[in-house]
């Protein structure tokens, strides 16, 4: 009973807000097939589409795949067989999705992408929900460069898994943002595979290279992940972290809120885990005002610093399944 | 009832025999890898050997490959025993994040240190129980029986951590991850404390000649009345406790138990190290230090590649290569080589006495 | 002795070969002619394996060369040597059990279509090939099904189809019995006539001159003579083998029947289910009982039963009087059980481990894991039995897995005596030894006896049997039929007991049409 009071009173809450948006979807049912639960950030996407969905009063089929391609495409065709309204997919590989995808069409079910591409005709899907991974590092690197404002700056980078997309992209942007100026260099640059272990390794490594880490001025890292463990390597040779080296990252995990807090961190580029919400957005204005949205949705790659009430961020954050 | 007795001169070992063996011991391939290998990371990087005194530990890179050798070089002391007997564990790397994952969630719960090691290193013998049990009493191939852990283990510590990071601020885990005991990594001081006390254990008792004897024919050490079950059961236990004891340093190491990351393929690097370390993987002959060593090589390695400045694509292309080295030098095709040279002037002079 | 043979097809000359420090063949010339089945004699670790892979190329010479019709030839490996006509044959078939005989034959140069295997032309020419050895059988079946005999004379004719030139036979009749050893024999005799050259290598002394033309006799590494069989007998091969003159003293007299100590040992309606019948049987201090029987008989069972390897479904065991469970060979040998397995290699020998380990390791699993024998102990243990068994190896810490089939042999037998049991079971405890080591082990047998120990001997070799028992049990398709003692132990009445009944092994030999 006090469910179904608490969703009628979700959907009757939905449907006020949404009327203000001259849109609803309201009562909609909408199938999302997740990867699974591989990082921190995965589980806080799923609790965010939950969440999400629960504001507009969409009834959501929740699938976890499990890192596995076929029971994507199992539950996908469940979800065509239920005749739901919408599929949201976060694909697990980018090949191999043609043929599913050509049924959601043919039963005139719009998919929406999230977080990654597929290797498919354009027409198969209505839409993609993804972060631009090349502009997180140049985010990263503007605010570098503005923070030290001039000054020579010797620039440590801790990079993802060789060969990851992320690693690419974040590479890159952060190359072509700091590239431009003669003052910041990158000295060192090596794979922590995006995790903590590797991440306090590869930075112990670079201190001891440079001198006992006096060489360096600042440390930029693919993900916080590394950052976190970057700033225990850091530590340990005796430093402060956040003011003897600068330490900026991407993701916006709870950790590196607290690690601002601390002091300890400087800055870090939000990918954000809400990929549904530009989602639901894009299928609100598709099915109820047959606009087509563009092909690829950006989302905001938005710069936390000490500045913006770090506590106030993690708190945001702890529960979201990080 | 007397045996037939002779007179016996159960021929003593001369001293200088003893002798030649620890030299012919420091003269290994290994060894000799080793220290070519610190040589190249001495080019690479002159201070490489400084070590200083800093915050009362010593601190410098020859430390870091010590310490970072460490979560590898106590999985191959378990997993050199396990190889010995002719099987193997791939379950290790598994057992690390679940051990890891226990021990930080019942901090975080509000137990002790002391209940959570405890409890960390139970879970460890538990896994590795469950390994040997699955090779001993229904006879699977070890390779199999301990594939089902290492694919279920991952997701057991998944559960266990809720899928995030467990982080946590206890000291006493932290201190075994990145404290120090008389100015050496704890990591460290527990690697040779494990080195010793195994090497010890399977020295001194007959437990390392019946471990050989059932990895060379298990067949013939059940004709010879040895207990091969309990054997490997023991054994199978002892490489999941060494793979918690490798979870807690790992976990302690970045105050946090990364179930998704903890101890990921460190089993591949574990048997790596065993077999570099000169242990077969046909079973039989083993040496505990020796794989320590092997680790050690493997890290050594590691942090060469880390600190030269190489670009990471490179990684995995000049591990391989020089492993591949390593494992030429010491494949009986270079032993056949050197022995041949060695023996080549003998039989030359007796040609040339008749001629 | 580098002297030519101007007919050889197959010849080595000058042959060193040194492992080690350790010279394994020392100037070893050999030739063998087309149309010749030639003996190759020596104790074991007298080079004659290794002069054989060098031949058939899966050893390289240190010194000399081999000489295939005249032309000095390099053989890379046993491969390149069959190309050149060189095939092996090994006391153990080297096939495929669970694949067809056909494919067997066949294996690795199958006649293809289009990449695709024609079955039925294979099949057809494998029948056509096996009836000119005499075999009429149904080639599609697995070669597992037939007996060894046939899967011998499989695996001959594999090689002489694949080689055609030069046949190896390595101990070919060791697991036959004698009606196989005859079929074999008739086969081996129409491949001479064809003109193959053929060296012969076995133990078996009497088969030698019943086949052979030549004899060559290799020592210690070097060649000692080449004789024609018509020139020499039994006791200048022997002699020529030895070195020495040995007295085969077989039939010792007043055995059987000697008075014997108190029961040791008590098996009471031991049995298992399609295994062995129950069986009861009393062994003696100071008494050997030996068993006889063809090959499946049950004899290896009954030992497997009393040892624990297999787990008894009915019976008791008593040692000294009291009730004792044996459920593995752990327990057995805690009650003072030793068993010397009839396949060494397989359930004996722990190739990698030292002489002096292979020693030690029974008492060192009998004292448990935590009880171990320090090293002077050790040293002092594989000593006194090496010395005592006259164990031949440079050192004990050398693997065992370099020793001569025989010293591996009588090591076994040494891990055991170190135990100081009460009971011994041997199981073909001289079979592929050669026949210095095989008069020790004959001779061992007799002073264990002597000194109180019980033992359980099984062996196909009727004379020896009677040699050493003071009884003789035999068995027969799974039972045993008889319990001979005092003037019964003699081989035709041994041989009666086998034959007791018209159901001869036919299975062995039912295959092997005339």
């Amino acid at each position: 009973m006090a469910i179904i009071t608490k969703l009628a009173l979700g959907a009757g809450l939905a449907a006020l807000l949404s009327t203000a948006a001259h849109a609803d979807l309201t009562g909609k049912v909408i199938g999302f097939s997740q990867i699974g639960s591989e990082s921190g950030w995965r589980a806080a996407e799923t609790s965010v589409t939950k969440s999400e969905a629960e504001k507009r009063g969409i009834d959501l089929k929740f699938a976890d795949a499990q890192q596995k391609q076929e029971n994507q495409i199992k539950a996908i065709r469940g979800f065509i067989a239920q005749g739901v309204d919408a599929i949201l997919v976060a694909p697990v590989v980018s090949t191999g999705w043609d043929e599913v995808l050509g049924e959601a069409k043919e039963a005139n079910i719009p998919v929406v992408l999230l977080d990654r591409g597929v290797d498919a005709s354009a027409d198969l899907y209505l839409t993609g929900v993804a972060s631009d991974q090349v502009k997180e590092g140049a985010v990263a690197g503007k605010w570098l460069i503005d923070t030290v404002a001039g000054k020579d700056c010797s620039v440590v980078e801790l990079e993802g898994t060789v060969g990851s997309s992320p690693a690419i992209n974040r590479k890159k942007g952060f190359d072509d943002a700091v590239g431009a100026t003669a003052n910041i260099k990158v000295i060192r640059s090596q794979t922590g595979d995006f995790t903590r272990a590797k991440g306090k390794e590869v930075m112990e490594g670079f201190l001891k290279a440079e001198g006992g880490g006096k060489g360096i001025c600042a440390v930029y890292a693919h993900n916080d992940d590394m950052a976190v463990g970057a700033i225990q390597a850091i530590k340990d040779a005796g430093l402060k972290p956040g003011s003897d080296i600068l330490v900026v990252s991407i993701d916006g995990v709870p950790d590196i809120f607290s690690a601002m807090v601390a002091g300890e961190a400087n800055a870090t580029v939000e990918l954000t885990p809400n990929m549904a919400g530009p989602a639901f957005d894009a299928l609100d204005a598709y099915l109820n005002g047959g606009t087509a949205p563009e092909k690829a949705i950006i989302t905001e790659s938005k710069l936390f610093t000490q500045a913006d009430d770090p506590q106030g961020e993690y708190d945001r954050r702890k529960g979201l399944g990080y | 009832m007397t045996r037939p007795t002779a007179q016996i001169h159960p021929a003593p070992q001369p001293p200088a025999l003893r002798h030649r063996s620890v030299t012919a011991a420091l003269l290994r391939p290994q060894f000799l890898a080793l220290l070519v290998l610190l040589a190249i990371n001495w080019l690479l990087f002159p201070g490489f050997f400084t070590t200083t005194w800093q915050d009362g530990r010593l601190f410098g890179s020859l430390i870091d490959v010590l310490n970072r050798g460490t979560p590898v070089a106590i999985l191959a002391i378990g997993m050199t025993a396990v190889i010995a007997t002719k099987g193997v564990d791939l379950s290790v790397g598994a057992v690390m994040a679940i051990a890891g994952a226990t021990a930080a969630v019942m901090v975080t719960g509000g137990h002790s240190a002391v209940l959570a090691v405890a409890a960390a290193l139970a879970t460890g013998l538990l896994c590795g129980l469950w390994n040997g049990l699955l090779v001993t009493t229904l006879s699977i191939q070890p390779i199999i029986a301990t594939l089902v852990l290492m694919v279920a283990g991952r997701g057991l510590a998944q559960l266990i951590t809720e899928g995030s990071i467990v982080t946590f601020t206890d000291p006493v885990l932290i201190f075994i991850g990145t404290g120090a005991v008389a100015g050496l990594p704890t990591p460290v001081v527990v690697l040779i404390a494990l080195t010793i006390l195994t090497t010890l254990a399977v020295r001194r008792t007959a437990l390392g000649l019946l471990i050989e004897a059932v990895g060379i024919n298990r067949s013939a050490a059940r004709f010879a009345g040895i207990k091969a079950s309990a054997l490997l059961l023991v054994v199978y236990a002892f490489a999941g406790l060494c793979a918690a004891l490798a979870g807690l340093i790992v976990a302690g190491d970045i105050r946090g138990a990364d179930a998704n990351n903890a101890g990921l393929w460190l089993e591949l690097d574990a048997i790596l190290a065993v077999v570099v370390g000169g242990t077969s993987l046909l079973g039989g002959r083993f040496s505990i230090p020796m794989s320590v060593v092997g680790a050690m090589i493997i890290q050594a390695m590691n942090t060469g590649i880390l600190i030269s400045g190489f670009s990471p694509q490179f990684n995995l292309v000049v591990k391989s290569a020089v492993i591949i080295l390593i494992l030429v030098l010491q494949s009986p095709f270079a032993a056949n080589l050197l022995q041949r040279r060695h023996l080549k002037a003998p039989p030359k002079a007796q040609e040339g006495d008749r001629a | 002795m580098t002297a030519q043979d101007a007919e050889a097809l197959l010849e080595a000359r000058g042959i060193v070969k040194i492992f080690g420090q350790h010279r394994a063949l020392d100037d070893v010339s050999f030739a063998l002619r087309a149309g010749e089945v030639h003996a190759l004699l020596g104790e074991n670790g007298a080079g004659k394996s290794t002069l054989i892979k060098i031949l058939t190329g899966a050893y390289r010479p240190d010194g000399g060369e081999v000489r295939l019709q005249g032309a000095p030839v390099s053989f890379r490996d046993p491969l390149h040597a069959q190309s050149h006509g060189i095939g092996t044959v090994y006391q153990e078939v080297n096939l495929l059990p669970n694949r067809s005989v056909a494919e067997n034959l066949f294996l690795g140069h199958q006649p293809t279509r289009w990449g695709l295997v024609r079955r039925k032309e294979i099949e057809a020419r494998a029948r056509n090939i096996l009836v000119t050895y005499g075999l009429d059988i149904d080639v599609r079946e697995e070669l597992s099904s037939f007996s060894v005999a046939v899967q011998q004379i499989v695996a001959i004719a594999r090689a002489v189809e694949l080689s055609g030139k030069v046949l190896v036979l390595d101990e070919p009749t060791a697991s036959l019995d004698r009606n196989e050893v005859d079929r074999l024999f008739d086969v081996i005799r129409s491949l001479k006539a064809r003109g193959l050259g053929i060296i012969f290598i076995t133990h078996f002394l009497d088969q030698v001159f019943a086949l052979a033309d030549r004899v060559t006799i290799l020592r210690n590494g070097r060649k000692i003579a080449t004789h024609a069989l018509t020139e020499v007998n039994t006791t200048d091969v022997v002699r020529m083998m030895l070195g020495k003159d040995v007295a085969f003293d077989h039939h010792l007299t007043g055995l059987a029947g000697a008075t014997h100590g108190a029961p040791c040992v008590r098996f009471a309606g031991l049995g298992r289910k399609g295994s062995v019948a129950p069986f009861t049987l009393d062994v003696h201090e100071g008494e050997v009982v030996g068993v006889a029987g063809l090959l499946g008989s049950g004899r290896t069972e009954m030992a497997r039963l009393m040892f624990g390897i297999d787990l008894a479904d009915s019976g008791q065991i008593t040692v000294d009087g009291k009730p004792a469970t044996i459920r593995n060979p752990a327990q057995a040998v805690a009650a003072g059980f030793g068993f010397c397995p009839e396949d060494r290699k397989l359930d004996g020998i722990f190739g990698e481990l030292s002489v002096r380990e292979n020693i030690i390791i029974a008492l060192q699993a009998k004292l448990g894991w935590f009880r171990a024998l320090n090293r002077e102990d050790q040293i002092d243990l594989a000593g006194r039995y090496a010395d005592a068994l006259d164990i031949r190896a440079a050192n004990h810490d050398m693997p065992v897995k370099l020793l001569s089939g025989g010293n591996q042999q009588k090591v076994i037998l040494a891990r055991w005596l170190a135990i100081d049991p009460s009971f011994l079971i041997l199981d073909e405890p001289t079979r592929g030894i050669d026949v210095g080591a095989h008069a020790e082990i004959v001779r061992t047998i007799n002073r264990l006896r002597e000194e109180g120990l019980g033992l359980f001997v099984i062996s196909s070799e009727l004379d020896e049997v009677v040699a050493y028992s003071n009884r003789v049990v035999v068995m027969r398709d799974r039972q045993m039929v008889a319990e001979l003692t005092g003037a019964d132990v003699a081989p035709d009445r041994i041989v009666q007991a086998i034959a007791g009944t018209p159901v001869l092994p036919v299975s062995a030999v039912a295959e092997v049409a005339p």
